[in-house]
């Protein structure tokens, strides 16, 4: 499809972004929105080396948050040698070191893991990232145990003046990494490895009656993938200022498969949004509610159901409508179903919301307040209100569907023979 | 006579205790088109696995231009020169037309596992993409998705991607099956051209394409090649008439 690339077309973009992400402390210049910043770059990079194994070369690993643990150890490690000596090397290119060691150990264990594809694979990933979780807890001199290993990224030489001590140069240090990364990324899936990574992950067996090995592909692109998710995770120490053995285990290593997934890991965006998305929602929904997990594992299981192409699916469904002009026929039609939509989610809010509350904060008593409403957990009527609320509004999504589903394809229509005009 | 492309020597395979191949032997010169029949079950699929290296070979040897190439993987083998297609379409179904036959020249170009280098800068690659497509006549279709596409198409795009390589012996496996009499005809046209001035060895059930396009046919029953010879002779044979022709007319009493 991009096979003509507008040459300047093509720059625009990568110049726009650059200019967005200088601009945007300026638009969200709190402390707490610059932090979430932060998050969001390192949770990009992270997300899109993922993909590299999901979407693009077709194998599901549950074990890469080890590449991005193993980052973020050595980083912090070499931050405090270089402290300790003295030793010229600027914090800006600590994170290379954090992609290295991601590199070395995606090496180590890729060679193993990627001899086999499919359900093998992930089996073998699920068993690694168990070992090295295991491991963590046991080599304390190098996981540094319960405490983790601290660090302090001021101790290094300064960059033109700077010495990362304020928040805003760290983010401009994340930001610059994550642009160079995406960057990178999506050059590499226009590279004759990348392209047959699809090849791989399209049909395996023809890629090896074309010439390739598959079990090269896999290789190479599980290294390059570990060497992202090193940078990541050297970000994420320099930003933390800490690495603790929890970001090793299975919990990140399937919070990364769930923002790609939501994402949409049949785009190169979507582990963008997926990650920019699940970022902000955790950092707000958990000041909310303690059940915000909760509330991201129904949206991966509804979107799994529903919507397999993710969120940038979602969106790039509605883009030749959009250029075409017809989207606005879909208005009316989106209109009426915004309604019980919201009836469904709210009804299904409330009820994980009183459960969660006669669960976890019984001793609280059985008062709760969600946003403005107050009421008791216990009272038939509440239950009896936010069941209705439920079901009233499944049962008008139900009947709405079909009306939706037609003024889409209509509009969809009308966009193809408008573009065939 | 012409120097072997393809020696069969004594294969044999066999499925836990079930012979398959019975003790193949096999000689396809260069240059020469060469057809395998042989009633369903004789083991014409399997023979093709065995000699693209994606079922291992129980014993026997298989030589390519002279040389041993028994027990290597698929992509040894067709790094060698030797490219294949499939009974049952095997393309790449979520890439485009031409992103389907640029996978397929980009190992005989010398790109191999470059991640250094765009692929869209690879003139060398586009060009010889190009003509391919032109060869099998999809141009028009270049950016259409491949699981898309009709059933004759992708079966074009099969033999696409077999060719593109470059492979001086290819290997055919029913590229007709399922297909019209019109689009049939128009496949032979595009293999007798695709096969020009290269070795072609092609499983075919339908009689009038392999005496068409052959110029020697074998006769696989049961695992074992009965006989190899011209059409002509091998309309003649005894043998096969009674093994194979024999059992199809008998198959047309009974019917």
């Amino acid at each position: 499809m991009s096979e003509i690339v507008n040459k300047n077309g093509y720059w625009m973009q990568w110049v726009l972004a650059a200019l967005t992400l200088i601009a945007l402390p300026y638009v969200f210049s709190s402390g707490a929105s610059l932090t979430m910043m932060c998050l969001m770059g390192f949770a990009i990079i992270f997300s899109l080396s993922y993909n590299m194994l999901l979407g693009q070369t077709g194998i599901l690993s549950f074990g890469h948050a080890v590449y991005y643990g193993m980052g973020g150890f050595m980083t912090a490690h070499a931050l405090n040698v270089i402290a300790a000596g003295k030793l010229p090397i600027p914090l800006p290119v600590m994170p290379l070191i954090g992609g290295l060691a991601g590199l070395f150990f995606a090496m180590l264990f890729g060679w193993v893991s990627t001899k086999r594809a499919g359900t093998a694979f992930s089996m073998i990933s699920l068993g690694i990232g168990e070992l090295v979780a295991a491991c963590s807890l046991i080599l304390r001199g190098f996981f540094g145990g319960e405490g983790g290993i601290s660090t302090s990224r001021t101790e290094t030489m300064k960059f033109f003046g700077m010495n990362f001590g304020p928040q805003i140069q760290v983010y401009y240090l994340i930001a610059a990494w994550c642009l160079v990364c995406i960057a990178a990324m999506y050059l590499f899936t226009r590279t004759p490895l990348g392209r047959m990574c699809n090849a791989v992950r399209d049909n395996p067996e023809r890629a090896e009656f074309v010439g390739y090995s598959t079990q090269m592909v896999r290789f190479i692109a599980f290294c390059a993938s570990g060497f992202f998710a090193g940078v990541a995770g050297g970000l994420s120490a320099i930003h933390y200022e800490i690495v603790t053995s929890s970001v090793i285990g299975a919990g990140p290593s399937g919070y990364v498969l769930l923002m790609s997934y939501i994402g949409g890991v049949s785009f190169f965006i979507g582990p963008i949004i997926g990650a920019v998305l699940m970022t902000a929602l955790q950092i707000s929904l958990s000041d909310y509610t303690g059940a915000w997990m909760l509330y991201v594992g129904l949206m991966f299981v509804m979107v799994v159901m529903f919507a397999p192409g993710g969120l940038a699916g979602l969106l790039l469904m509605h883009k030749p409508m959009l250029m075409r002009g017809t989207l606005r026929r879909l208005l009316p039609a989106y209109g009426l179903a915004v309604v019980p939509v919201l009836m469904v989610t709210a009804g299904g809010v409330l009820v994980v919301e009183t459960c969660y509350h006669l669960l976890v904060k019984s001793s609280e008593g059985t008062t709760m307040n969600v946003l403005w409403l107050q009421y008791d957990a216990k009272s038939p009527w509440a239950w009896s209100a936010i069941v209705a609320l439920f079901v009233a509004g499944g049962m008008a999504l139900r009947k709405l569907s079909p009306f939706v589903a037609e003024a889409f394809h209509d509009a969809v229509k009308q966009a193809q023979s408008k573009g065939a005009q | 006579m012409n120097a072997s492309a393809l020696q069969l020597m004594e294969l044999h395979k066999r499925f836990g205790e079930t012979p398959i191949i019975r003790g193949v032997n096999l000689d396809v010169r260069q240059g020469e088109r060469h057809a395998v029949i042989g009633p369903n079950g004789a083991g014409k699929s399997t023979l093709f696995h065995l000699i693209s290296g994606r079922f291992p070979v129980s014993s026997g040897q298989v030589l390519l231009k002279g040389e041993d190439i028994t027990g290597l993987t698929p992509y040894m083998i067709n790094r060698r020169g030797l490219s294949r297609s499939f009974q049952v379409t095997n393309i790449f179904p979520r890439m485009s037309v031409y992103e389907n036959i640029r996978c397929a020249v980009l190992w005989s170009l010398g790109y191999r596992y470059s991640f250094w280098r765009m692929v869209e800068k690879a003139r060398d690659a586009r060009e010889l993409t190009e003509s391919v497509l032109e060869q099998i006549n999809l141009m028009s279709r270049r950016d259409v998705m491949a699981g898309v596409l009709s059933y004759a198409e992708q079966r074009a795009l099969e033999i696409g991607i077999t060719i593109a390589s470059g492979a001086d012996v290819i290997m055919l496996d029913e590229p007709t099956a399922g297909m019209s009499l019109s689009e049939t005809e128009y496949a032979v046209a595009l293999i007798r051209r695709v096969s020009e001035g290269k070795t072609l060895l092609i499983v075919e059930h339908d009689m009038s394409v392999v005496f068409d396009l052959a110029d020697r046919i074998s006769v696989l029953v049961y695992g074992q090649v009965i006989a190899t010879d011209t059409p002509e002779n091998i309309r003649a044979n005894p043998a096969v008439q009674e093994a194979y022709l024999g059992a199809a007319t008998e198959e047309k009493d009974h019917a």
